[in-house]
């Protein structure tokens, strides 16, 4: 009977996710007939607001695409405007935007981890029905969260759209007391995310086993934060200058957000290109071996390990990225002193420069071009979760047939939007509408 | 029965949920206090809900939305703005005055499917507002100050004076007079903590216009301190440009209206 079953169910808003937008779901006859995600952006046109403005405004200007992930829009621009105007942060500007990264990722995976993606693991509609059931973990989870908070504010002055970041360096250097303060905090909270690490690789995930293609930074000395080539594990190595040529933005007519597709000569079929994964599990796919050994040490005795073709293993290599960026913050400040300069000289000429670093959700690409004077003459920003968009798509495919598409109506929604949720989709960078519609035929 | 409270989001960046999702502890004690009926990014949904306060994030630059904070405010006694897009329009109120047709072309390679306003507006050009928290980001202290009030029967008492103020009694270096900064602390808004001359950088005007300013003499000032028309023009038309008195400040400062003293 439930092969002929008609469907129509409407969610106007999935919750748990930063922003706002649709899904459309047709089943037929037990096939998923089409499927759709829709991200309806409010357009906020930030690339043209950019036109015509200094570039010692562009820091102030894009972290206010995204309050969760202000810092990586902040570093992928402020390594254009160097690289376009041959300057180069000195090793201590270096160290400190790396821990201010570190934070921005602490806080933001641990605001997914507990607030967003956990519940639909455990039984919860939200992280206060969480707390009920799962006390010590969410207060662990929100200890986590401040001090990635803190980690920002130490280098930003407030977590969100911090504002010590300047091209070439930071407009203060923090004080040793404050530094001191601060890895005290940082080593007691190891052990925690240690526990964190363990704990969401005991949740009862879904077992997928997907093809798809993982895309990150990679660095030779260091797990990727600010700087890299872009790889990808089907053997794509370039400059991030070269990402135009292998990675193409198309305007779907049911979304607001630029899709992008992964595009390599003699591998792909014609001009479409297929979809890819940027993020925590991109990442970790690519770089693992870049974590040190106590890191990768914790996955022992668990049922998961990277790379791994499983999406839902996302949530333990957010895991795993907050215990080793909490290790990363401790041993870049455990030796902190205050230098000459917070900042290096960065002169203006008419170029063209490239930035591209991993957000908390993964690669954010950045291109801008500059008259004599400095002020902006065109900019392109390439946010994660257009990059994720094709590759949620095809993986709710999978996962919903999987799933069995005879299941209940309820219990479709429920695993169409965790499927989503694990993306993280950072609908804020777009500012979106995410509306769940089911239809049936 | 503990009151319902609901967050709502327009066209924003989610930073000033943040002061709720942020929170810590204090979300897990809000929650003891207040039902939290809709906040769709936390979990809960059900924007139609009577409440007795709405927060409200973000602008409205939709049709869809425009008949939205409609029912928004229907549905709310209180209807607080939480932040500079929904108190002032925000940073995509840069939009406003532009060609935003062309502006979407140039964005999107298909813009016949973009369905978008000319402008960007604040709340308050819709409905009746009864509290604005200005801010980009508002901070938690503000959200759950505000919040305690308005359930206390108490009328929150919004910040009015000028960075400068509180510089003065955070014994912060005055980045104008010794560094010769572009800052606007004279004319913003405080309850940031006066986080930008903090830093040692100049302030620029993310809590919006503080009361009782002088926009001229800034605008004198800048121009002393060897900033272009353009570049104080750009200093008033940032967060906050559709805020009255720093769009006031910017035509002005683009010598539009060195005819006529406006009020």
């Amino acid at each position: 009977m439930k092969e002929h079953r008609e469907l129509r169910i409407q969610v106007p808003v999935l919750a748990r996710v930063e922003g706002e937008g649709a899904l459309d779901l047709h089943i037929r006859a037990g096939v998923l007939e089409d499927l759709a995600l829709r991200i309806f952006e409010p357009p906020r046109l930030f690339e043209r607001f950019l036109v015509g403005r200094e570039h010692t405004e562009i820091p102030d200007i894009v972290a206010r695409i995204c309050g969760i992930c202000p810092v990586a829009y902040q570093m992928s621009a402020v390594h254009a405007i160097e690289g376009a105007f041959g300057a180069g942060p000195s090793s201590w500007v270096r160290a400190m935007r790396r821990v201010l990264y570190c934070g921005e990722w602490i806080e933001s995976h641990a605001l997914h981890i507990h607030l967003l993606a956990a519940p639909d693991f455990l039984g919860a509609d939200s992280v206060v029905g969480l707390a009920q059931t799962h006390p010590a973990e969410v207060r662990r989870g929100l200890r986590l969260q401040e001090l990635g908070n803190d980690l920002i504010r130490l280098l930003g002055g407030r977590a969100v759209h911090p504002v010590g970041v300047r091209p070439g360096g930071f407009y203060r250097a923090p004080r040793p007391a404050e530094v001191t303060a601060l890895l005290d905090r940082l080593r007691a909270a190891l052990p925690e995310a240690d526990a964190l690490v363990a704990w969401t690789a005991s949740l009862d995930l879904p077992e997928r086993h997907q093809d798809f293609v993982s895309v990150a930074l990679r660095h030779p000395d260091e797990y990727p934060m600010n700087e890299g080539r872009l790889v990808s594990d089907d053997g794509l190595d370039i400059d991030i200058a070269e990402y135009p040529a292998h990675f193409r933005e198309r305007h779907e007519k049911r979304s607001t957000a630029l899709h992008s597709a992964y595009w390599r000569e003699g591998i792909s079929d014609g001009t479409a290109g297929r979809p890819y994964l940027v993020g925590p599990l991109a990442r970790m796919n690519l770089n693992q071996n870049q974590l040190p050994p106590e890191v990768i040490a914790l996955l022992e005795g668990t049922s998961v390990s990277f790379p791994s073709s499983n999406p839902f293993h996302g949530i333990v290599a957010r895991a795993l990225e907050i215990r080793y960026a909490l290790g990363e913050a401790t041993r870049l400040l455990d030796d902190y002193r205050v230098p000459d300069s917070p900042a290096v000289p960065v002169t203006p000429r008419a170029a063209t420069g490239f930035g591209c670093s991993e957000a908390p959700r993964g690669i954010l690409w950045h291109r801008y071009e500059f008259d004599a004077d400095g002020r902006v003459l065109m900019a392109t920003i390439v946010p994660p979760t257009s990059q994720n968009q094709a590759r949620i798509e095809e993986d709710l495919r999978l996962s919903l047939a999987a799933f069995g598409l005879d299941r209940a109506e309820d219990e479709l929604r429920r695993h169409a939007e965790t499927v989503i949720r694990n993306y993280d989709p950072c609908i804020s960078c777009a500012t979106h509408f995410l509306r769940l519609r089911i239809h049936g035929k | 029965m503990k009151p319902a409270i609901a967050v709502h989001k327009f066209a924003s960046c989610d930073g000033c949920q943040l002061a709720f999702l942020a929170a810590g502890e204090d979300l897990l004690r809000l929650a003891e206090v207040a039902d939290i009926v809709h906040f769709a990014e936390a979990g809960p949904v059900d924007p139609d809900a009577k409440v007795e306060i709405a927060f409200v994030e973000g602008s409205v630059s939709t049709p869809e939305d425009a008949e939205r904070i409609q029912r928004v405010r229907a549905c709310s006694r209180f209807l607080v703005t939480l932040g500079a897009c929904a108190t002032s329009g925000g940073l995509q109120a840069l939009r406003n005055g532009a060609d935003a047709e062309a502006w979407v072309a140039s964005v999107y390679a298909s813009p016949a499917y973009i369905q978008s306003l000319a402008t960007s507006t604040p709340i308050k050009a819709h409905v009746k507002v009864d509290v604005e928290l200005w801010g980009c980001p508002v901070n938690t202290s503000q959200v759950i100050t505000t919040l305690r009030s308005l359930l206390a029967g108490v009328t929150p008492e919004p910040e009015r004076e000028a960075v400068c103020m509180e510089c003065k009694r955070h014994g912060h270096v005055c980045v104008m007079v010794t560094q010769d900064l572009p800052c606007m602390g004279p004319v913003t808004r405080t309850g940031c903590g006066a986080v930008c001359p903090g830093m040692g950088r100049d302030c620029y005007a993310c809590y919006g216009p503080a009361e009782g300013i002088n926009t001229d003499s800034l605008t004198r000032r800048l121009r002393e301190a060897g900033l272009s028309s353009q570049q104080v023009v750009n200093r008033f038309r940032h967060i906050n440009s559709g805020a009255p008195a720093f769009a006031h400040a910017a035509q002005r400062a683009a010598g539009e209206g060195d005819g006529e003293r406006g009020s």
